[in-house]
């Protein structure tokens, strides 16, 4: 629990003022490996990102690491039926970096993990291109691979991203789906996003 | 009162503005969308009942049933597709 306020309170600091879009590119919430803290780093940015180095970083100098487990979401060339030329993400700068505090807190008070580690681009991405990344590391493999699952459960209906594609027949938002609001639901959290 | 409206994806692109001042009575979420309503298009389509549109007061995902403050930052957008 002392953890866990530590992290809110990291947030909440740094995420009091309301950005534009542009100044908040590639901004990042990062702590340095101290391994009495869970290390934590949340960016949004229109950069790609290297899931190995991120990993790397979960790992480094924290001997108590035995298991990192990290998801990665891609764009794919085909949804809802539709070739996808391309797509274009949104979110709410500010109130992203706020939603996965929130979630990371979350993650901390219900399971037995270390580190966590969450990117996630914004602005023009192409078929074949690497959307977000989470990572968590723990001491033993169940509960990074649960946080994992929870992190992404949450953030698919919680976090204020919204993607446009482009296809043949035009641009088109994206839908939020019913499935996702049920993922969350698993964990006995309420979506009403969908 | 005073508070800040933001638009966001496709509710923005509807009503043409990432955001606005709006001087309302409205005591809570669900009353000062219906106040934007009431002002005609593109509020009226934009936000129309039955519209699946969200809510946030300050940042966080809200109910209609929160009560509105001086100063607070309310924002409106289509449900989340991030991920």
């Amino acid at each position: 629990m002392a953890l866990a306020s530590r992290h809110t309170g990291a947030f909440a600091s740094k995420d009091g003022a309301v950005h534009g879009a542009e100044e908040d590119m590639g901004r990042s919430l990062s702590r340095c490996h101290n391994p009495a803290m869970p290390s934590t780093r949340v960016s949004i940015q229109t950069a790609d990102f290297d899931l190995a180095q991120e990993v790397a970083a979960l790992r480094a100098e924290d001997k108590r690491v035995g298991a990192v487990c990290s998801f990665i979401g891609t764009v794919r060339d085909r949804n809802d039926g539709s070739a996808v030329a391309s797509m274009e993400l949104e979110h709410y700068p500010g109130m992203t970096e706020k939603s996965i505090g929130a979630m990371i807190d979350e993650a901390h008070r219900r399971f037995d993990i270390l580190g966590v580690r969450v990117v996630h681009r914004v602005g023009l991405l192409q078929p074949l291109d690497q959307i977000m990344m989470v990572a968590v590391s723990s001491a033993h493999r169940g509960q990074s691979f649960q946080a994992c699952e929870f992190l992404m459960d949450y953030l698919k209906t919680q976090a204020p991203f919204w993607k446009k594609e482009q296809t043949p027949e035009g641009a088109r938002w994206v839908d939020a789906r019913v499935d996702d609001d049920a993922a969350l639901a698993r964990w006995g959290i309420e979506a009403r996003n969908a | 009162m005073k508070i800040t409206v933001r638009y966001f994806a496709s509710v923005r692109e509807a009503l043409g503005i990432g955001s606005e001042t709006v001087e309302t009575r409205a005591a809570d979420l669900g009353a000062l969308r219906d106040e934007l309503i009431a002002r005609g298009e593109p509020h009226a389509g934009a936000l129309a009942r039955g519209k699946a549109v969200r809510m946030a007061l300050d940042q966080v995902m809200s109910a209609e049933s929160a009560p509105l403050r001086e100063g607070q930052e309310v924002a409106f957008f289509p449900p989340v597709t991030g991920g």
